[in-house]
């Protein structure tokens, strides 16, 4: 893990120069291409996910959500920066750590909040909860709960995209727990066959729930796993947004143009427990305080003050109304109503219910 | 009407499909090696490698690829050789293709339909199972197993129709069994049972290749003077007993005739239906013919003592009549 962490840190210091130096980096790449405007945005989206998930730790201590609530925190960097290169034709498939990657990829937060409390507004009508958000009309097929499996359906989606030249691409996310499962290694082998335009997005957070990534893989450098393939792959530093935007950029090129699938590693780190109820004794506080004084929300904050692309009192203000956004959101959970009892009847379960029900409806 | 053997009924329900630009057909052997029960030869040559796709023999991957191309609105075609080999797919088939659609509210399904056999002829343990009941336990799936001809062209037609997810069960050994075949394009309903023969003494429901085998059965007491109606279910998901409980009401006898294990099999839901809801029509204890439970052994002399034969149905029909 010490070998891990050391090759991230190498990569980050690609965005500690200065625009001043003229020293070309995907800072002054970005600035020149999409302008502070943008660069703000990036800021609000990660503030929205890192503030929407501490609203969610906190409604579920109040019982307000059940089941498993696994957070995204301390990783925002790799999801806004990854999903900021996609088009509205584009598809992301997720896992179920969701949440960060809807709020990227644009889904409204009320019907997300409203989701987790399990109401019929929610995004996914109250039916799949904190691990299934979903948005068909942004492309957003939705987190995925069995590990691994979802890549496949990146790859259908995929196939579609080739089949009817809709010019789409399909970026998946997974862990680097995903990567040692026989799915995992079906997906690579049919995206590569098929030259299919996907993107392979392991956020490598160094631990598969609470194994340590040197216990659960033969090979740590999980890119390195893409060569079974033939598949072009690249490490990143997860944790650094504007390198992750240019670098998954290239990769969305390359699977857009026709060339093929790509592998990213993004190393990164989440904060909190594997999920809410984690105990963590398998990692040091020691080694999530130092990975947390190098916050990528933080750090990315950081380079538009020094940088001057946005006083603090701006960033201030944002974080006011995005607090705001986040307790309206709880709001409209709370005020809504929860699902009917249809869905307890083959109506819910099934597009097309035939005349002879699968469901007793007597004991509805 | 045309006499068509299953393989060819199956052919023509294929092609028609293929009309569709939305259709392919994903799965192992389809194309260069010429399919291997003969239905899609000739596809790859017809319709080309974009939409014959050769799959590497990789279960979950052939699942997984339809479900995510079905989603995204194509209408994929996927076909497992042997259902023995759909395990390595049940977590596509269960976790993801069964239950999109509810799991997300609702706002996209999986218009997927799996092909794939079941059968056995000295296969030994592993390829010669079935798992209908494994199937059929899944809300969210729609499994239809056809046991005729036309009922196979017609319930094809109704499963590319349908938004749902559906499994298309065949039998290896029912390739080469012939009926009449309505011409053109028609829709056989997914859950609709139908009545196979006519008769007032004993109720035998079953389904696709044992309806023919208690068809059989039933020739054979003709001549002895017992009169048996036939029940064949062809669908397995929703179940509809509606036909099956008529017939009951009158003969107040019945046997449930299933090519699979019987613990936990499909032979258990379908006689707790009759017993539930014909519980007070019932003149003696419904009995049920099915695998024995054992794994397949190769022998033959074995392997005919484990399946299903006329014989043994013949004597659970006299049985439950008490006649010897």
């Amino acid at each position: 893990m010490q070998k891990q962490r050391g090759s991230t840190k190498a990569v980050t210091s690609a965005t500690q120069s200065v625009r001043s130096s003229m020293t070309s980096t995907p800072f002054t790449r970005a600035l020149e291409h999409l302008g502070a405007d943008q660069l703000v945005e990036y800021y609000r989206q990660m503030m929205l996910i890192r503030r929407f998930e501490e609203k969610c730790q906190e409604m579920y201590t109040r019982s307000k959500i059940g089941g498993f609530l696994h957070l995204y925190v301390g990783e925002e960097a790799t999801g806004v920066g990854a999903i900021s290169n996609l088009q509205p034709q584009d598809h992301v498939f997720t896992h179920y750590r969701d949440h960060g990657h809807a709020i990227a990829r644009g889904l409204d937060i009320n019907p997300l909040m409203a989701e987790l409390f399990g109401k019929d507004t929610g995004c996914s009508r109250g039916m799949g909860g904190s691990m299934h958000f979903a948005d068909v009309t942004k492309n957003f097929w939705g987190g995925y709960a069995i590990v691994g499996s979802h890549l496949l359906l990146a790859d259908g989606v995929a196939l579609q995209c080739k089949m009817q030249k809709t010019n789409g691409v399909v970026m998946v996310f997974f862990g680097d727990g995903a990567t040692n499962g026989g799915e995992f290694y079906e997906a690579l082998n049919f995206a590569q066959l098929w030259k299919l335009p996907v993107v392979f997005v392991c956020e490598n957070n160094l631990f598969a729930m609470g194994t340590p990534l040197e216990v659960h893989s033969s090979v740590t450098e999980i890119y390195r796993k893409a060569n079974a393939f033939d598949m072009k792959s690249m490490r990143i530093d997860g944790n650094d947004l504007l390198g992750v935007r240019e670098q998954v950029g290239e990769a969305v090129e390359h699977a857009r143009s026709g060339k093929g699938p790509v592998l990213v590693e993004a190393m990164t780190y989440r904060f909190r427990g594997h999920s809410a109820q984690d105990t963590q004794k398998y990692r040091t506080k020691e080694d999530v305080e130092k990975h947390r004084s190098a916050d990528p929300l933080e750090a990315y904050r950081k380079l538009l003050i020094d940088e001057e692309i946005c006083p603090a009192s701006r960033l201030d203000a944002i974080d006011v109304q995005i607090d705001a956004e986040v307790d309206a959101s709880v709001e409209f959970a709370d005020n809504s109503p929860v699902p009917g009892n249809e869905w307890l009847t083959d109506a819910g379960i099934y597009a097309a219910p035939l005349e002879t029900q699968t469901v007793d409806p007597t004991l509805v | 009407m045309a006499i068509l053997t299953v393989r060819e009924a199956l052919q023509q329900a294929l092609h028609e499909a293929m009309q569709d630009e939305r259709v392919f057909i994903i799965g192992e052997d389809i194309g260069h090696y010429g399919s291997t029960y003969g239905v899609t030869a000739g596809f790859l040559e017809k319709y080309g490698p974009e939409r014959i796709r050769d799959a590497p023999i990789a279960e979950a991957g052939i699942l997984g690829l339809a479900t995510g191309a079905a989603m995204a609105g194509m209408r994929p075609i996927a076909e497992i050789m042997s259902v023995n080999f759909s395990l390595l797919a049940f977590d596509i088939i269960i976790n993801h293709a069964a239950k999109i659609y509810s799991m997300f509210g609702g706002k996209f399904s999986v218009p997927l339909v799996m092909r794939t056999t079941n059968g056995w002829t000295q296969l030994s343990a592993t390829h010669s199972q079935s798992f209908d009941a494994m199937f059929a336990y899944i809300p969210g799936l729609k499994v239809v197993a056809p046991a005729t001809p036309a009922d196979m062209k017609g319930m094809f037609r109704a499963a590319m129709a349908d938004p749902d997810p559906v499994i298309f069960i065949e039998h290896t050994l029912m390739y080469g069994i012939k009926g009449e075949v309505p011409d053109g394009d028609y829709i056989v309903p997914i859950g609709k049972s139908v009545l196979a023969r006519e008769g007032r003494h004993l109720t035998v429901v079953t389904y696709s290749r044992m309806v023919h085998l208690s068809l059989q059965a039933a020739e054979l007491l003709a001549q002895e003077g017992i009169e048996v109606e036939v029940v064949d279910l062809r669908t397995l998901r929703p179940l509809d007993m509606s036909v099956a409980l008529e017939s009951f009401k009158k003969t107040n006898h019945a046997v449930v005739v299933t090519e699979d294990w019987q613990s936990y099999g499909t032979s258990a839901e379908i006689a707790t239906r009759l017993y539930e809801a014909g519980f007070d029509y019932l003149d003696a204890p419904i009995q049920r013919v099915n695998f024995r439970e054992v794994p397949m052994p190769y022998a033959k002399n074995l392997e005919l003592q484990v399946v299903v034969t006329t014989e043994r149905i013949v004597a659970a029909i006299k049985k439950v009549l008490n006649r010897s």
